[in-house]
């Protein structure tokens, strides 16, 4: 190194960064369309499932009867609506919008675009091996699939590839992060694409609970017959918590990307800026500190496990709902800018000027509202001896469809009312069908979810069963499950509604008048964050030993005083 | 427009501050994490909020004695009807005047025992395990709400202080065979809670 010529040194020390080229971004939208497809294409079977269980929870309709050559049981049903909706439609949209989102935020070409590719045919493949023993009634284990119940083996080897596979997809992401780092070593990742990765390194961390349990447990034992060897046998206990490991960071990959699009790209929608952008960073870096040492808090009413486990993890729950405060403040301050750049005044009057005439942002502002009680209903579940006034019963439904099922899946929805005219090139069929769309799911969950909390925490309704035909049905259950009935209605038009603005989307060819870009928020503050809120190893280091320090003691017990008593069974 | 072709569509000022590779602003300089007034005093709220719960959660588990289930015994699934076994013989224990034991066993498609009985203002512990698969009791009307595992025994107290029925249903998923009789959905046992002889009496000579 000459003594005149540090600042060239520097320069060549690091690569030069990689041009994204139209043929880059076009690949990452094929497969971006791809996902999407396959995601909306389950949900459209998940959901229909939901309105039959929700009618036959009212008595208003017992339809199994004449599904049967199709659908054997309610369970059966309640199989795939649970597995479509929760896993399937999610995992598949997630990794299509980040694969789209990552590249435009990263500005950088995948370093390996042929993983990318991979990952997708990994998780069809996975898709169609766990659909067929869900579909023949061999795997109506719910998707929660807690043993001895045991399904057929295909449907744990089915759930492992679709697991590998989006693992696969952020592994595309890493690498391409790592690539950009080494190119620019002194810069700020851009917001969205640090938050899509720290999200997939958080589903990396989660899904290896549910990893051990399906490789160590279910599949040995789901095999031994097909193979004639002994089966192993099971601890359900040690099951149940390696599967609640993963169970309760999965809401978080349902939900931090409907974040990424709240913080990223909302305000722009609305004409806003990102009112803090370090701070978003700190949020999703404190998602993945928390998200996972906390899953004995859905073991609160698990013999086995000693108190103060279950308290730990109790308080690791609250901190991780810290972020969601954080961002209950952040977002709407965002938005808040948008709305007074839009002309509104007041304390409160700038809502109306928010940008409600786009169907894209009314849906996740709603998604938005509604996630506050979810978030309310969240923090009640997790207060300890709380949880045993709702543990199992329908309050956890009406729960998880504020969360999952219009935290996530509406801000989903609004993202598709740009995504897919863009993916697709055609204009969206149509803005007032899409408005509709929105505000009808947003009053039938409203219903919905208001019906089902009442019933579980008022009449101890249990969830999970096919109550129409239960001996203990009350006629006092009867106001909660017309209400119930009503935002079902609401929701069979909407989810009717989204279909069609797919389909019509996609096979009408109406070329759109200008060009979609996708939004993303810029800092209203243009300091850059500080350095510390860009670095992964205290953070990454962190998450580990938290999972390390919650878990370590108490599944080293587990599998320490393991009895592998319990033979897989089928009870349907 | 060239300009409007793909590649350029993301223009480099749309990822936020990173896009400027050797932004001296961003030149590993010890930036201090800025937060607005107003942000400032939510997050202060927020976290005080989150320690309020979490102290009003303890105080309540503490002084009200509402507990979750914690690690009681465990047991082999296979040895439930062996002699000596408590769940052999499931039902009522007394221990002494108003105070009972329950030992229940929780398996595909009933509790046993369905039907207990009662005098107000018994205190109960429910000893409950599962023979095959998970279920799950929730005692209506009463804190009790526990996960039956096989292997293990689940352990909760309930004094029950007003006459009625308390039903207790299974509310975990354990299977159903197309068009049988019974399933999940039809497993469930009812507690009766009588008038204490006596009691009611004391009951109201207390209140008066």
């Amino acid at each position: 190194m000459s003594v005149h010529a540090i600042s060239s040194a520097d320069l060549k020390a690091h690569p030069l960064p990689v041009p994204l080229t139209a043929k880059d971004l076009k690949f990452a939208d094929r497969l971006a369309g791809l996902n999407i497809l396959v995601g909306v294409l389950a949900l459209s079977i998940g959901a229909l499932l939901g309105v039959f269980q929700g009618l036959e929870h009212a008595k208003v309709l017992d339809i199994y009867p004449w599904l049967n050559p199709v659908i054997k049981t309610y369970y059966q049903g309640l199989t795939l609506h649970g597995a479509l909706n929760a896993i399937v439609w999610t995992t598949f949209f997630i990794c299509g919008f980040f694969t789209f989102a990552f590249v435009r935020s990263i500005n950088r070409p995948l370093k390996y675009p042929w993983l990318s590719t991979v990952a997708f045919i990994v998780m069809v493949v996975g898709l169609l091996t766990a659909a067929v023993p869900m579909l023949m009634n061999n795997a109506s284990v719910l998707y929660t699939f807690y043993p001895p119940l045991m399904a057929d083996w295909a449907f744990y080897l089915g759930l492992t590839l679709l697991v590998v596979g989006s693992w696969v997809v952020g592994y595309s992401m890493y690498f391409t992060y790592y690539a950009w780092r080494k190119e620019n070593p002194d810069a700020r990742a851009p917001f969205i694409a640090l938050a899509s990765t720290i999200t997939m390194v958080l589903w990396q961390i989660a899904t290896l609970g549910v990893a051990a349990e399906i490789l160590f447990q279910l599949l040995p034992n789901a095999l031994a017959p097909v193979l004639g060897f002994p089966a192993p046998g099971l601890d359900p206990l040690l099951n149940r918590t390696l599967f609640w490991w993963f169970g309760h960071p999965l809401v978080y990959f349902w939900l931090l990307p409907a974040y990424v699009s709240w913080y990223g790209m909302l305000p722009a929608q609305t004409n806003g800026k990102m009112f803090s952008e370090p701070l978003a960073r700190l949020v999703f870096w404190l998602f993945l500190l928390f998200s996972t040492p906390v899953g004995f808090h859905h073991q609160y009413a698990d013999p086995g496990i000693p108190e103060i486990w279950k308290y730990i993890h109790m308080i690791f729950t609250f901190g991780v709902g810290f972020p969601s405060l954080i961002t209950a403040f952040t977002v709407v301050a965002s938005l808040e800018i948008g709305a007074r750049a839009r002309g509104g005044k007041g304390y409160l009057r700038w809502i109306g000027r928010l940008n409600w005439g786009d169907p894209s942002y009314a849906a996740q502002n709603l998604a938005m509202i509604l996630f506050i009680f979810g978030g309310i209903g969240g923090i009640i579940n997790a207060s300890y001896n709380v949880n045993m006034a709702t543990h199992n019963t329908m309050w956890v439904p009406g729960h998880f469809h504020l969360t999952v099922g219009s935290a996530s899946t509406l801000t989903f929805f609004g993202i598709a009312y740009w995504l897919v005219p863009k993916l697709t090139g055609h204009k969206l069929f149509t803005k007032w069908l899409a408005l509709a769309q929105a505000w009808t799911w947003f009053f039938g969950m409203l219903f919905f979810s208001n019906a089902y909390h009442t019933l579980g925490l008022l009449f101890s309704v249990p969830r999970r069963t096919m109550l129409g035909q239960s001996p203990y049905y009350s006629t006092q259950w009867t106001p909660q499950m017309m209400e119930s009935v009503l935002g079902i209605a609401f929701l069979t038009i909407s989810a009717t509604l989204f279909f069609a603005i797919m389909l019509f989307t996609l096979i009408l060819p109406r070329k759109l008048d200008k060009e979609i870009v996708m939004p993303v928020a810029q800092p209203a503050d243009p300091t850059p964050a500080p350095k510390w809120l860009d670095t992964w190893w205290p953070w990454l280091n962190g998450a580990i030993a938290l999972v390390i320090l919650s878990y370590g003691p108490m599944l080293f017990q587990l599998i320490r005083d393991a009895e592998f008593w319990s033979k897989g069974i089928r009870v349907w | 427009m060239s300009e409007h072709d793909h590649a350029t569509e993301h223009t480099p000022a749309a990822g936020g501050h990173g896009d400027d590779p050797h932004g001296a602003s961003a030149n590993g300089e010890a930036v201090a994490l800025h937060i607005e007034k107003w942000e400032g005093i939510w997050i202060r709220v927020a976290l005080g909020m989150t320690v309020v719960f979490i102290a009003a959660i303890t105080i309540a588990a503490l002084s009200f004695g509402i507990s979750v289930p914690g690690a009681t015994a465990r047991i082999n699934p296979a040895t439930l009807n062996d002699e000596g076994n408590p769940f052999a013989t499931p039902g009522i224990r007394e221990l002494a005047p108003g105070k009972y034991e329950v030992y229940m066993v929780a398996q595909t498609w009933n509790f046993l025992p369905d039907k207990l009985e009662f005098p107000a203002g018994s205190e109960v512990t429910f000893y409950v395990t599962a023979r095959d698969v998970i279920h799950g009791i929730k005692i209506a009307g009463t804190n009790v709400n526990m996960m039956a595992l096989p292997g293990q025994v689940s352990t909760l107290k309930a004094t029950f202080d007003k006459p009625g029925t308390y039903n207790y249903i299974c509310h975990e998923y354990c299977g159903y065979v197309a068009g049988a009789p019974i399933g999940h959905h039809t497993m469930y046992g009812q507690i009766t809670i009588l008038p204490a002889e006596g009691a009611a009496e004391t009951a109201q000579v207390t209140s008066e």
